[in-house]
């Protein structure tokens, strides 16, 4: 994103947080965002999460061979990367995909079919009505998928550590309930917080500025995927710094 | 009524209008005609506030539209029905949802207020009964005729038509048109419709304004279009061998 686009991001967020014309409506459309951005990505947060936790298990124990390091470590490893890390990041890439392109096709495909205009004929607040309640669905459902991603992604430890025996039941469940920081929670939902409101504004930026037809449709939703992904890995950085 | 005055626009270092003035009279038939790349479109942009014109103005019934607040917009915006070209009917609501859009955000009608209104635009347009269908499921006249539904939903001052005609067969044409004459009469609307569609110039303008080049040429009834030396006029008017051939019989 170049100063110019930087600037148009801003410019139009300014216009997404205009006082709604009618919020009954506009709850209408959030619950639908918190349904699409959330429910609909239950299964699959579910299942990379609970993957990913089990290879880390095994990734760790694997690289930790040591009569001098406990077993133990393995759970607390695992326990701290998928809070303050996997479940979060992977979790915002991941969701980037599915419906950071989704956005941006829809609003895209809004715009060069007239429909933005219309809206705007009729007096609506078009960034607004199309971009705010994708934003508020984001800030609350990411947060709330996090959580359960830190959850399957230590139950997943647990069954890929026990499953191939790199690690008994007892040694797992000792390693994740000593030395917790419920800190690092709060610093896993910080970040889930700022992901959700990038997953969802970035690609809607990205497809309400689209000019041309089905070709910049598809660029702009590209685009929307990978200029996310970067702006959540360097958001993920500064967090991590300003917060740890 | 709604007058334009001088209106410039550029893009880039293309002028696209240069300084177009006219005034649009309610209740009658106001068409913006023109060859490709004339600029009409892009007039009827600038008057209803997508385009920012660089010069001019544009008055609705004397309040002056160009400098004009966000919230000040929205007030006129609320009093303008637009059919654009492509119906922009919204894919994802039902046809009555479409229509009942503008209801939902602007009034505090009941949904049983809502919907009489819903059917009665409907029925207005010859299309009752099709409130559940979705817009995949219509015809390119049916849209039409939705998108006219949608825009006469809120009782608007002014009705700007974009293309009403392309895409259509002569016949589903004749019947748009007679249509936003119709609703023009009925409710004294400011009607101000951009064509190149020669039967709809012939049949429904009441007022025309021709454009050529990003400037205005001509303006006046269907009944004189025909006995104009206007040569530019000539030959966007009489480009076809039917309307060559029809000429003298105007």
């Amino acid at each position: 994103m170049n100063f110019t686009n930087f600037g148009r991001y801003l410019l139009l967020l300014k216009a997404v947080f205009r006082r709604p014309e009618k919020f009954k409506i506009y709850l209408k459309a959030i619950f639908k965002q918190m349904d699409f951005i959330g429910v609909g990505s239950l299964g699959l947060i579910a299942i990379i999460s609970t993957f990913i936790g089990a290879v880390m298990t095994l990734q760790i124990a694997f690289q930790l061979v040591s009569d001098f390091i406990p077993k133990t470590i393995i759970g607390s490893v695992n326990r701290d990367s998928s809070i303050l890390e996997l479940s979060p990041t992977i979790s915002a890439i991941v969701l980037a995909g599915k419906i950071g392109s989704a956005i941006s096709s829809e609003i895209g495909t809004m715009r060069v079919s007239e429909q933005i205009d219309a809206l705007e004929i009729m007096g609506i607040n078009s960034p607004g009505y199309l971009i705010l309640p994708k934003i508020i669905a984001g800030i609350t459902m990411v947060p709330l998928l996090v959580i359960m991603s830190m959850f399957l992604s230590i139950t997943g430890g647990y069954i890929g550590g026990t499953l191939s025996g790199a690690v008994t039941p007892a040694e797992y469940v000792q390693g994740i309930t000593t030395d917790f920081n419920p800190y690092t929670i709060v610093v896993a939902l910080v970040k889930a917080f700022v992901f959700g409101f990038i997953i969802t504004s970035v690609p809607a930026y990205e497809g309400f500025y689209v000019k041309g037809g089905a070709l910049e449709v598809a660029q702009a939703s590209t685009r929307a995927v990978v200029v996310s992904c970067i702006t959540i890995l360097a958001c993920d950085y500064i967090v991590t710094q300003l917060l740890l | 009524m709604i007058e334009i005055k001088d209106i410039h626009k550029s893009f880039g270092d293309n002028e696209v209008l240069k300084g177009i003035s006219g005034e649009f009279k309610p209740g009658v038939t106001n068409l913006i005609i023109g060859g490709s790349g004339s600029g009409k479109t892009t007039l009827l942009k600038c008057m209803i506030g997508l385009h920012h014109p660089e010069q001019g103005s544009v008055e609705y019934d004397g309040r002056e539209f160009t400098t004009m607040n966000f919230e000040e917009k929205i007030e006129i915006r609320k009093e303008i029905g637009m059919l654009f070209q492509g119906s922009a009917l919204f894919d994802s609501m039902s046809v009555e949802e479409n229509i009942m859009f503008p209801l939902n955000m602007f009034t505090e009608q009941s949904r049983k207020e809502k919907l009489e209104r819903v059917n009665f635009c409907l029925e207005r347009v010859n299309l009752e009964g099709k409130n559940k269908l979705f817009p995949a499921e219509l015809s390119g006249g049916m849209k039409k005729r939705v998108g006219i539904a949608r825009a006469i939903a809120m009782n608007p001052k002014y009705l700007f038509v974009d293309e009403p005609n392309s895409g259509l067969d002569p016949k589903t044409s004749i019947v748009i048109d007679e249509l936003i004459k119709e609703l023009t009469e009925e409710y004294n609307t400011t009607t101000i419709v951009v064509t190149h569609d020669m039967n709809s110039v012939m049949g429904i303008g009441d007022y025309i304004l021709f454009l050529h080049e990003g400037k205005k040429f001509w303006e006046g009834s269907n009944k004189e279009i025909a006995h104009t030396d206007v040569q530019e006029l000539n030959d966007f008017v009489f480009a076809s061998r039917f309307m060559k051939a029809a000429k003298d019989k105007f």
